[in-house]
């Protein structure tokens, strides 16, 4: 019977199968981090909101991250009248569509889908091109449509990408990464940037995620007390039987 | 004999202790789903309060807006119109706006606003809910040779003056309500929100 | 006949049957003595089923049943409507937990024999059950309208367009259109939230009525009817209620802690639970790379890739994945033991069910994935007619899942039995 309880337990060590391309950095935000979450939606208003909306999400919530409706109204309302509304993105879908060959997608939920390693190595690991349209490409999406939005904090960069058999006779890829220009903000400073980018985006893909643990750890505490008496009042009755 | 009767014992207390646990268990269960069914933030949002700007309104125009998926009606009153409030309290059911729940406490005056010359009401008759109709002190053919003007709903007949309250016979039992609200500025009235309640 | 007190008398006088019906079901239906951690599963099953209902019935108050408006209902519950979130994970780590309770039951089943005669008909109730409940969780799926749930309800009804010279018009039916539209989504949506409810609960009532009717069995798989006292009950039963009801009630809770563990700390479980790819909106013209069925349909979808396509048609894969589900119903006529449990029987038999449960695992986990997923034979293998390991091992897995069925009638019959006891054991 043991052994049918450790062969299923056994089958998540499957999901060691190999994820081949690029290799993601582990996203450093922190959800707890208010001043992070308000930076991230900053950036996210001022680089993102022309092209890809938020859709799901209202300005209102927004004051969950300790920002004031006042303060929401004067620096962050950019496509709404009013605070209640949802954060659509500015261009139009179908030009944008034109311009790009796709739309952009809509990223209120891009953290549930991504993941925010992905989300951070992504946005760390654009490269200029000349080969493609936009002159951008990106180590982690090849031949993404998107240009890079954030270039001018983290200036442009160039990227080798060299392909050689090891020792072993294993094909083996090497990335090599070198600048071009500087960008407005130092690598550490970028990496930051992008930190609470990806937290806000984090955030937005649940916003009750923060509220879910809270109420999680109240529940399984009644949960063990409800145990107890249970478990006391199923010994007490089994007494008879025997 | 004893040893039954403690036996009977514990295991009363301990269904007893049990069922209180689970049933405090139970109704922090049901807690989200009822919670569910308050309005959402969607509706919150559909609901909030509404801008209007009255300077642009002239002397005797009506504004039908919408507040709350209800007819919100704002009316520049002429001075005429301000004048007439007072003869015609005889033939009101409540001239004195006694009723509260129809008003906020700041509109229980004879004009039922806070400025004079702006009417702010809800246009739903307080009878069974119809919409009623404008009609003008120049409606005197048929609203009769005394009618100084006001609100007259079809659907069963109740009248109301440019203050919204209910003349005496109509079927409507209560004046009309008087939605809270307060000024931004000169011209610009807020309606769903007052002093008293932020963010109703 | 001396009438009881107060308004249950009341009551009572005027409905006996309620008061029957506790007594035959609860207080007087005497249950083997020894019932085990296995026999947890067929209550907490029922408990499951309760769970979605109610979180399914809140959960239509604001879902929209139309392609154009669906994924954005369910963002809006999991977020604009107060506590709508908790609805919602309720609901979709209720699916999942549905389907490991229910596994678990079935394999008790199959430990304990509890399909053998005379219960073969609760058997019979029970894969209905769970072939309704595939149905509930297919039609469910779509409804979020996601990449995930677009494209695995095309794949699934395409399945339907091979079936022999009716096909294409039966997939047509089904869809209600060309492709997977808004006709598809509104008649799975009737389809999920009434009529298979509907269906369930007829079928577990049925299930259950069935089985009070000749008693339960047990882990020693002896028939606790055979030896009574002087008044007619089972020597080695005792009333449900309340024992078993309380001891269900600690089982309930066990359960409910795991599940609320897994809802509020682990809802997508790692992308099984909610798929990554389902919270990207439905698009009919990007499909995307990797489509794979919701983990407790894996072993069916496994041995479905895992037959080739024959004399130009897709239909034998169908066909063997339809006869692994339907295979289940003639278990009660394969088991030739003179034994029922586990506990008696020899090594062939427990030698097979491993082997049984070892396959449908493999199965399942190579279902979720990519046929890639193992890689190829770095020596030229071309044994079971692949190169890939993965289809190798899946094809290897479908031999033994049927042979599982298909020799039990010589291997129940041939294996060494031990003597049953009179009376039940722990």
């Amino acid at each position: 019977m043991r052994a049918f309880a450790f062969i299923f337990l056994l089958t998540p060590l499957a999901a060691l199968s190999a994820v081949t391309g690029y290799r993601l950095d582990s996203s450093p935000h922190d959800l707890r981090d208010l001043v992070s979450l308000q930076s991230g939606a900053r950036t996210y208003m001022n680089y993102c909101l022309g092209c890809h909306g938020l859709q799901f999400m209202r300005y209102k919530g927004l004051t969950e991250l300790g920002l004031t409706e006042a303060q929401i109204k004067e620096h962050l309302l950019f496509s709404a009248d009013k605070v209640g509304d949802a954060m659509k993105g500015v261009a139009d879908p179908k030009e944008a569509k034109a311009w790009f060959g796709v739309a952009p997608p809509d990223l209120s939920v891009i953290a549930r889908v991504r993941g925010p390693d992905w989300l951070y190595t992504y946005l760390r690991t654009f490269y200029r091109d000349p080969k493609t349209v936009t002159g951008w490409n990106n180590a982690v999406f090849p031949n993404v449509a998107m240009p890079h939005a954030l270039w001018s904090l983290q200036g442009e960069k160039r990227l080798d990408i060299v392909a050689h058999g090891d020792s072993a006779g294993h094909a083996a890829v090497e990335y090599k990464w070198s600048e071009i220009s500087q960008g407005s903000q130092s690598p550490a400073q970028y990496d930051a940037t992008v930190r609470d980018l990806v937290n806000f985006l984090v955030y937005v893909g649940e916003p009750a995620a923060a509220e879910r643990k809270a109420i999680g750890i109240v529940v399984l505490f009644v949960l063990g007390v409800l145990f107890i008496f249970a478990f006391l009042l199923k010994k007490e009755f089994w007494k008879d039987v025997k | 004999m004893n040893e039954e009767i403690k036996v009977d014992k514990t295991r009363r207390n301990l269904v007893v202790a049990t069922s209180v646990v689970g049933g405090a268990a139970s109704v922090g269960a049901a807690v989200p789903f009822v919670a569910s069914m308050w309005p959402s933030e969607r509706t919150r949002a559909a609901g909030a309060p509404v801008e209007i700007d009255v300077s642009k309104l002239a002397s005797g125009e009506l504004g039908v807006f919408e507040w709350r998926g209800k007819p919100l009606w704002v009316m520049k009153r002429s001075k005429e119109m301000l004048d007439g409030l007072g003869q015609i309290e005889p033939r009101l059911t409540d001239p004195k706006s006694e009723v509260s729940s129809q008003q906020p406490r700041y509109a229980k005056n004879e004009y039922r606003s806070i400025k004079p010359e702006v009417m702010v009401v809800i246009g739903v008759c307080t009878h069974l809910g119809c919409s009623p109709q404008v009609k003008g002190a120049d409606a005197k053919a048929e609203m009769g040779g005394d009618w100084p003007g006001g609100f007259y709903c079809p659907c069963h007949g109740s009248k109301f003056d440019v203050a919204g309250r209910v003349y005496k016979g109509s079927p409507a039992p209560t004046n009309l309500e008087v939605p809270p609200h307060m000024y931004l500025s000169e011209s610009t009235l807020l309606v769903g929100e007052d002093q008293e309640i932020k963010g109703a | 006949m001396e009438s009881r007190p107060g308004l249950w008398g009341w009551f009572d006088a005027r409905m006996p049957s309620v008061a029957e019906q506790w007594r035959i079901h609860a207080s007087e239906y005497y249950a083997p003595k020894n019932f085990n951690f296995w026999y947890y599963f067929g209550s907490l099953a029922l408990l499951v089923l309760v769970i979605q209902i109610v979180s399914g019935i809140f959960l239509t108050m604001s879902y929209k049943p139309d392609a154009s408006l669906a994924f954005g209902s369910v963002e809006y519950i999991m977020r604009d409507v107060p506590g709508g979130w908790i609805l919602r994970y309720i609901h979709s780590t209720g699916a999942s937990a549905f389907f490991i309770v229910v596994y678990l039951h079935m394999f008790r089943a199959m430990l304990y024999g509890s399909y053998r005669e005379p219960r073969e008909l609760v058997w019979i109730f029970g894969v209905l059950i769970y072939l309704t409940l595939m149905g509930e969780a297919f039609f469910g799926y779509l409804l979020p309208w996601g990449q995930m749930s677009y494209w695995g309800a095309q794949v699934i009804v395409n399945l339907f367009g091979t079936v022999p010279f009716i096909g294409p018009d039966l997939a047509l039916w089904i869809r209600g259109d060309y492709v997977v539209s808004d006709a598809t989504l509104n008649r799975f949506f009737a389809l999920h939230v009434i009529a298979l409810p509907l269906v369930l609960l007829g079928l577990v009532v049925a299930h259950i009525l069935a089985l009070h009717d000749v008693g339960s069995n047990n882990p020693d798989g002896i028939e606790i009817k055979k030896l009574k006292d002087a008044n007619g009950r089972p020597l080695d039963g005792i009333p449900f209620h309340p024992y078993y009801t309380v001891k269900d009630i600690v089982g309930a809770v066990v359960f409910l802690a795991i599940f609320s563990f897994v809802m509020f700390f682990a809802p997508e479980m790692g992308g099984y639970f909610l798929e990554h790819n389902n919270f990207i909106p439905a698009d009919p013209l990007k499909t995307p790379e990797h489509i794979a069925p919701v983990w407790y349909f894996t072993p069916y979808y496994s041995i479905l890739r895992a037959v080739p396509p024959l004399f130009n048609s897709q239909f034998p894969g169908v066909l063997a994945m339809g006869v692994a589900v339907l295979i289940l119903f003639f278990l009660p006529w394969l088991d030739r033991s003179p034994v029922k449990s586990i506990r008696y029987r020899g090594a062939l038999y427990k030698s097979w069910l491993a082997a049984f449960v070892v396959a449908f695992v493999i199965l399942g986990y190579l279902g979720v994935n990519p046929t890639t997923v193992w890689g190829q034979f770095g020596f030229d293998a071309f044994f079971l007619d692949t190169k890939e390991i993965a289809t190798w091992a899946a094809r290897l897995c479908t031999i033994v899942y049927f042979l599982f069925f298909i020799l039990m009638p010589w291997y129940t019959a041939r294996d060494k039995v031990l003597p049953v006891p009179e009376r039940v054991t722990a």
